[in-house]
């Protein structure tokens, strides 16, 4: 049952915070409604980067975007990393604090990616319990995006299927990355619009935006490139069943100046008013 | 198949590449194994080239890869952050290059910065604190960040050099054991090459906090005089760079 009060509905546009951008951000004159930062680069005791994340949290709302909570650990969730996030969330206090639906860690191994997750029952349970632990020692509700994948176990639910059942047992919200969404339906021969249509529209509270390369085999999530055109027409889709949610472009490889990303966003601000006037 | 066994075979895969636990993981495609692998291995590439700029222009771009490539196949990562990653490739250093100190000290230093720069925060102490401290009882606090280590080398120099980007002296030992040590004042990580004295008592003084003690020590090795002079200088060094963030009267 869920204990706590649904993430608030945002509506604005953001960018990820990097180093290269600090100054253009620390200036205050950056023409975005919210900032999301990788949550473990601010995890630390002190100095510059507390110092700066600070500074951009007295001009914007700040999404704590989590790589590390490993949320479909087999053997479950590390309580100094949740005790330090509870405490940069307590400081910061957050528009959203989210991670992602996989695994990282097994048996104090951590593999700093975002492993896959079989959809089956056992994991779901898993998942469950795992999310209700975060969510009370964070004392919040959490989103979960769905990650890019490059294997597929057979049998079991989809994966939209598994994300409603999640949504439904936790109360969590959804972070919807439609880039993720395509890369998988590319990999693993899925339909994209099935994506869309099942998971539970009411929940998702943020859409990321980024860029895919091809690999030699697969479609690779690499945040390296634009947003390609393939994924804006799904992000139209998205916003038509989701609404207005906070949308924005993911960047982490190869960035380029500030004035790109921000025409990046303007392409969503224009799509996004498109499709809710529609 | 049940998960934990499922994600036990895929960090078989990850750290050792072992093709029967590929085998087990239901669905698994060489493709998809490959996708994982290489993400695996170029995140921890990443953070220790990101962590050891100069070390590896030092080595030398195959040599440093070499090196990254010995130490992801023995050392699997366990934190939960991946910065940490980098914070004992020394360990490795050492085995594949035993004789050379140098590497081993610039190694340290970068280490040692980058663990300052987020060490927790801490003001440094005003001289105007100690108008009335009770020296026989006095305990001093040391900044957080403050990183210590004896050197044998000129890595200081060298690191000093290219971070300036001018030529870097050849590596050389010192004529004397030394000392180096990194802090940080203010938001940026500073590194002074010292000598073994300094070190020593510093790591004295983190220990107990007694200024008394650490006057009896210099006294009993440079004599009365000149001990207590030498504590002086030094206190008045340390509270300058912001070495120093506290004193409690210890009584």
């Amino acid at each position: 049952m869920p204990a706590f009060p649904s993430p608030p509905v945002f509506s604005g546009f953001g960018l990820g915070l990097r180093r290269e951008h600090y100054q253009d951000f620390l200036s205050g004159r950056v023409a975005v409604d919210f900032v999301e930062v990788i949550s473990e680069n601010f995890m630390v005791a002190g100095g510059q980067p507390r110092h700066i994340l600070r500074q951009v949290r007295e001009r914007h709302p700040v999404v704590l975007h989590g790589v590390s909570m490993s949320i479909g650990s087999a053997d479950g969730l590390r309580p100094d990393y949740l005790r330090r996030l509870r405490a940069l969330a307590d400081e910061i206090e957050p528009l959203f604090v989210s991670d992602h639906l996989s695994w990282s860690r097994i048996d104090g191994f951590n593999s700093h990616d975002l492993l896959p997750l079989p959809y089956t029952e056992e994991a779901l349970d898993l998942v469950c319990t795992n999310i209700d632990v975060a969510q009370d020692t964070l004392g919040r509700t959490m989103l979960f995006e769905n990650p890019s994948s490059y294997l597929h176990f057979p049998g079991g639910m989809s994966e939209w299927e598994f994300m409603a059942e999640m949504c439904r047992r936790t109360g969590c919200g959804l972070l919807l990355d439609v880039n993720n969404v395509f890369v998988s339906a590319v990999n693993h021969g899925f339909d994209a619009f099935d994506f869309l249509d099942g998971i539970p529209a009411g929940a998702v509270r943020q859409i990321h935006l980024a860029g895919h390369s091809q690999g030699k085999d697969l479609l690779v999530d690499t945040h390296d490139t634009p947003v390609s055109d393939a994924v804006w027409m799904l992000y139209a889709e998205a916003v038509a069943r989701c609404g207005p949610v906070a949308t924005m472009v993911e960047r982490d490889a190869a960035i380029p100046p500030l004035a790109e990303l921000l025409a990046e966003l303007d392409i969503a601000r224009r799509l996004a008013r498109t499709r809710e006037a529609a | 198949m049940n998960l934990a066994d499922l994600q036990r075979d895929f960090r078989l895969w990850l750290v050792q590449g072992s093709e029967p636990a590929a085998g087990r993981i239901p669905g698994a495609h060489a493709a998809g194994l490959a996708v994982y692998q290489n993400n695996y291995r170029a995140q921890l590439v990443g953070c220790l080239e990101a962590s050891y700029p100069l070390l590896r222009a030092r080595m030398g771009e195959d040599a440093f890869l070499q090196l990254a490539v010995r130490h992801i196949n023995s050392h699997p990562p366990h934190a939960w952050t991946l910065d940490a990653y980098a914070d004992h490739l020394e360990t490795t250093l050492e085995i594949l290059y035993p004789d050379n100190p140098d590497l081993h000290e610039l190694a340290w230093i970068e280490l040692a910065l980058g663990t300052a720069f987020v060490a927790a925060d801490a003001e440094p102490l005003a001289a105007i604190a100690l108008a009335t401290v009770d020296w026989d009882t006095a305990r001093l606090a040391l900044a957080p960040g403050l990183l210590t280590r004896a050197a044998l080398t000129n890595a200081a120099e060298v690191w000093r050099a290219m971070s300036a980007g001018t030529d870097a002296p050849e590596a050389a030992m010192l004529e004397e054991a030394g000392g180096l040590l990194v802090w940080r004042s203010g938001f940026t990580s500073c590194l002074r090459a010292t000598d073994a004295l300094e070190v020593e008592l510093l790591e004295a003084l983190r220990r107990h906090g007694s200024f008394a003690a650490l006057c009896e020590l210099l006294a009993g090795r440079l004599g009365e005089e000149d001990g207590i002079a030498r504590a002086g200088a030094l206190l008045a060094n340390w509270i300058g760079a912001g070495l120093v963030t506290g004193v409690e009267d210890g009584a």
